[in-house]
């Protein structure tokens, strides 16, 4: 029965310090730098708050991939939302996606101005909110990934009233590994998997990727030694030139993953490319409702009047957030001049200093660069 | 948005569409639409976004820690072998007569 005892045993010290010592020992023997990257937001925030980065060989590099769908919605998918917001629906949304800057203007923006703009905890509560305000349009803005998506799909099965609707920027991770790994400058080695989207989806789903890149991947789940233990793993992989997928996460992961859960998510949702917020165009990297869910598409339902809140953008935007470096694993958030200066989590210039899950705003809340060996 | 933490199931609605669950003194409603295997009190879940995403069978999580185990143990083996090399270069070096690399 696990209890609150085992809960702590994934913070077990004793197991940490081997898991570190056995890293520090595989790094050290390895006589390079090794580069991996992790596609999540829960991995870099259980990495800051941990403080495992510190614990981390200094030829061991972790950077944090394009892992936090908040950060990588893209401005005319927050002018869409901010537009009908100002067009009078009431716009309910994720707290993260709050602050997220459009061309010109965010959602808090808009509530500012007078528009109707609810903060959510859940897509249920969303449709409660149209359930008691029938004589309003309410529409879902919807982020995340596919754990995230399937529960916009599971609520749109069991039925929602008519004034609801479903405004999706919902991204699919498979896509955001892909891109990085044909980016032409990266050095990544090995990718660790969000524990997350591979509860749904299974961790199969990697297999064609590490056999088509050649790149190992281990599935992970978020407590310290979780992490410590998927690292050790994958540099071991990497070493030994294994592009395998491991599971290190089998208390939540099968390989087959929550069929059920699948066929929603499949029954509502298409794969389509889309933009990704300063990184690029990404084949397959959106959900979209499929054409049979229409009359919930908020994108089919309302005429979207995204000029009246576009135009040219805001220019420290444009010219200095290297969001998108940053997540391909090109940069760090510490080498953008705007860091902790003009770009703070009060008033964020760029995407990943909005979301609790956008390694600027993780980097920024747990001190700076939570990297002693940047320091040192 | 992703939270790791396991709730403990207190009490499943009469039409066994959501439930009470307590993490760690923290108690929320999650709905049951999109978890894979039937629940009951007293079962450990996984909350993603207000809904129980996954069970987390008691007996897996000693399985995840014996996964660890042995990471460590394969790691640890891997490096008392590479000890074992370097040791042997180390004596072959030192040895009269005994030349590097041979
Ligand atoms: S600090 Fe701000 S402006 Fe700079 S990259 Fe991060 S989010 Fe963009």
């Amino acid at each position: 029965m696990p209890d609150l005892v085992d809960e702590l045993k994934f913070r077990d010290p004793v197991r940490a310090r081997a898991l570190s010592e056995a890293l520090a020992r595989e790094v050290d023997a390895a006589g390079r730098t090794i580069t991996l990257m992790h596609v999540c937001g829960s991995h870099e925030q259980a990495i800051a708050r941990f403080g495992l980065r510190a614990t981390f060989p200094r030829r061991l590099d972790i950077i944090m991939g394009p892992g936090c769908p908040v950060c990588v919605t893209d401005t005319p998918e927050v002018d869409e939302a901010v537009a009908l917001a100002l067009q009078g629906a009431t716009v309910c949304t994720y707290g993260d996606m709050l602050r997220l800057p459009g061309t010109r203007r965010s959602l808090a923006d808009a509530q500012g101005e007078g528009a109707k703009v609810e903060v959510v905890y859940g897509v249920s509560q969303a449709v409660d909110l149209a359930r008691s305000r029938p004589g309003e349009q309410v529409v879902f803005f919807a982020s995340g990934f596919e754990t995230t998506a399937v529960a916009t799909a599971a609520v749109l099965l069991s039925g929602v009233p008519e004034n609801f609707s479903v405004l999706s920027a919902h991204k699919y991770v498979p896509a955001a590994m892909d891109l990085v790994s044909t980016l032409p400058e990266t050095n990544v080695e090995g990718f660790i998997a969000a524990g997350h989207a591979a509860i749904i989806t299974g961790w199969g789903i990697f297999e064609p990727f590490a056999a088509r890149t050649r790149t190992p991947v281990v599935v992970a789940g978020f407590e310290p030694l979780d992490v410590l233990a998927a690292v050790l793993e994958l540099v071991r992989l990497v070493r030994a030139g294994r592009p395998e997928v491991v599971n290190c996460y089998p208390r939540c992961v099968s390989r087959e993953g929550n069929r059920p859960a699948q066929e929603k998510l499949w029954k509502v949702f298409d794969v389509v490319g889309g933009n990704w917020r300063g990184i690029a165009a990404v084949p397959r990297g959106n959900l979209e409702l499929r054409p049979e869910w229409d009359s919930v598409n908020a994108r089919r339902r309302f005429t979207i009047d995204t000029a009246a809140v576009g135009g040219a953008s805001h220019n420290l935007l444009a010219e200095h957030c290297i969001c998108g470096r940053i997540m391909s694993g090109l940069a760090k958030p510490s080498d953008c001049t705007l860091f902790g200066g003009e770009c703070r989590p009060e008033s964020p210039v760029g995407a990943c200093m909005v979301s609790s899950e956008g390694s600027c705003k993780i980097w920024h809340v747990y001190g700076g660069p939570p990297d002693l060996s940047e320091v040192a | 948005m992703c939270l790791g933490v396991p709730g403990r199931i207190l009490s499943i609605s009469e039409d066994g569409m959501s439930a009470q669950v307590d993490f760690f003194g923290v108690r929320k409603e999650l709905r049951l639409d999109i978890i894979d295997t039937p629940v009951q009190v007293g079962d450990y879940v996984l909350n993603h976004v207000g809904f129980a995403i996954r069970r987390i069978p008691p007996e897996e999580v000693g399985e995840t820690l014996a996964l660890f185990d042995q990471i460590l143990k394969a790691a640890a083996h891997d490096d008392l072998m590479a000890e074992d090399v370097r040791g042997e270069m180390a004596a072959g070096r030192s040895s009269p007569g005994g030349e590097p690399g041979a």
